[in-house]
């Protein structure tokens, strides 16, 4: 039985492929996402200010070293297998190392659809990830380059929503406590799957109008939207193993290593490699990973965990 | 009444790129504009503005000749080869020619 806020996400790629005059108001779009990203924070938030945070350092320089790995894996198999110029590699390159928050509330909504728990910390996974890739992209497409390339994408990457949203989200659930949050759990905790339900229509509208450019520039794009989450996931799936995760961590962390960006890496490569095709990337990451993620990966990486943890023990 | 020539200037672009381009805008002498948000197609395809990635703007500035074609010669020259943007110039007249 797939999950209710997955039949939205489809509804919405049904309606996009019919050419429906449906679309959501880009406030309502905008709305959705800030209180989808500040919910997300301020959960990890709450779970942080449970948990010595000296504890997790060691977890946390884990997650960062997969953040600048991914990419560096990614990319020579799309300049040589994909045969693509070395910006585009590079770009698409950051887009899978980084992460979706999207995809990441997705699991967190399988997750506790199933009643399965997780290390509740793993917001700040998410931002851990958001970042290292992006800086190997620029490497990658443009050399070891002048810091003021690296300034101005730190500054689009580190003051763009996602980023100043989770970390505010974070921090506000880290000073305020589970406690004081009650009062404003309503708006953020209680409607999270309904919010996100919502966003995931929106979503399969985008995706579907990504299909059009996902058809031109064919089967290598495709392939690799499936395949390279697949083996992130696995990477994402023995880091976890390794760092003691539950399950559920687990399947959080195969998830987020992946799911590939499509709003802060797009940004962050519009401005520092220009000369990468947006269209590419955006295929690929939206076009193809976002669904597969969204509709299968999750339900496989949990499969993959589960049989893994009952192989080489632990959970 | 008196009034001036000035040249309007009308660059539709990503908005991805909104905040670098007004910076180099001013920079190269345009004392103010206004921003739209726009949507439309073109030859980088149809850009609904439907979210973040796909989004466009229109930017408008009346400033004079010399700014308007240094403005152009600098988009021309750093931004047209990598972005969606185009740029159209028409006449306009204001009253107040001290603020453009």
């Amino acid at each position: 039985m797939i999950d209710p806020v997955v039949m939205f996400f489809l509804l919405g790629i049904v309606a996009g492929v019919l050419r429906s005059e449906l679309r959501l108001p880009v406030q309502v779009y905008e709305l959705l996402s800030i209180l989808l990203l500040l919910a997300i924070g301020m959960k990890g938030g709450m779970e942080l200010a449970r948990q010595p945070f000296l504890s997790l350092v060691p977890q946390m320089l884990a997650v960062i070293a997969m953040g600048f790995a991914l990419p560096l894996l990614a990319y020579p198999v799309l300049l040589y297998l994909g045969r693509l110029p070395r910006s585009d590699a590079a770009s698409i390159a950051a887009h899978y190392g980084s992460v979706s928050v999207g995809t990441f509330a997705v699991v967190v909504a399988y997750l506790s659809a199933r009643d399965i728990s997780y290390e509740a910390y793993m917001p700040v996974f998410v931002v851990l990830l958001e970042i290292p890739a992006i800086l190997v992209g620029i490497v990658l497409a443009k050399g070891l380059v002048s810091g003021d390339s690296l300034r101005r994408s730190a500054h689009e990457v580190l003051l763009g929503k996602s980023i100043v949203l989770l970390v505010g989200g974070l921090l506000i659930g880290w000073a305020a406590g589970e406690e004081a949050l009650q009062g404003i759990a309503p708006l953020f905790f209680s409607p999270f799957q309904g919010l996100l339900a919502l966003f995931l229509l929106e979503m399969g509208l985008v995706t579907a109008s990504q299909l059009g450019t996902l058809r031109r520039y064919g089967l290598f794009l495709l392939g690799f939207g499936v395949l390279a989450p697949v083996v992130a996931a696995v990477c994402g799936l023995a880091l976890a193993w390794l760092l003691g995760l539950s399950v559920g961590g687990a399947v959080v962390l195969a998830t987020l290593a992946a799911s590939a960006s499509y709003i802060a890496v797009p940004a962050a490569m519009r401005i520092s490699v220009p000369e990468a095709n947006p269209a590419l990337s955006l295929a690929a990451s939206l076009g193809v990973t976002f669904p597969f993620n969204v509709v299968f990966g999750i339900p496989l990486y949990h499969w993959l965990t589960r049989h893994a943890y009952a192989i080489f023990g632990g959970g | 009444m008196h009034q001036h020539q000035r040249r309007l200037l009308t660059i539709v672009t990503e908005s991805a790129i909104e905040s670098h381009l007004l910076r180099d805008i001013q920079r190269w002498g345009a004392h103010g504009y206004t921003i739209t948000e726009a949507r439309g197609k073109g030859a980088r395809g149809v850009r609904e503005g439907n979210w973040e990635a796909n989004r466009n703007i229109r930017i408008e500035v009346v400033c004079d000749d010399s700014t308007a074609e240094r403005i152009a010669a600098g988009l021309r020259e750093h931004y047209y080869d990598n972005y969606a943007m185009i740029l159209y110039l028409s006449d306009v007249e204001v009253l107040r020619p001290e603020k453009f």
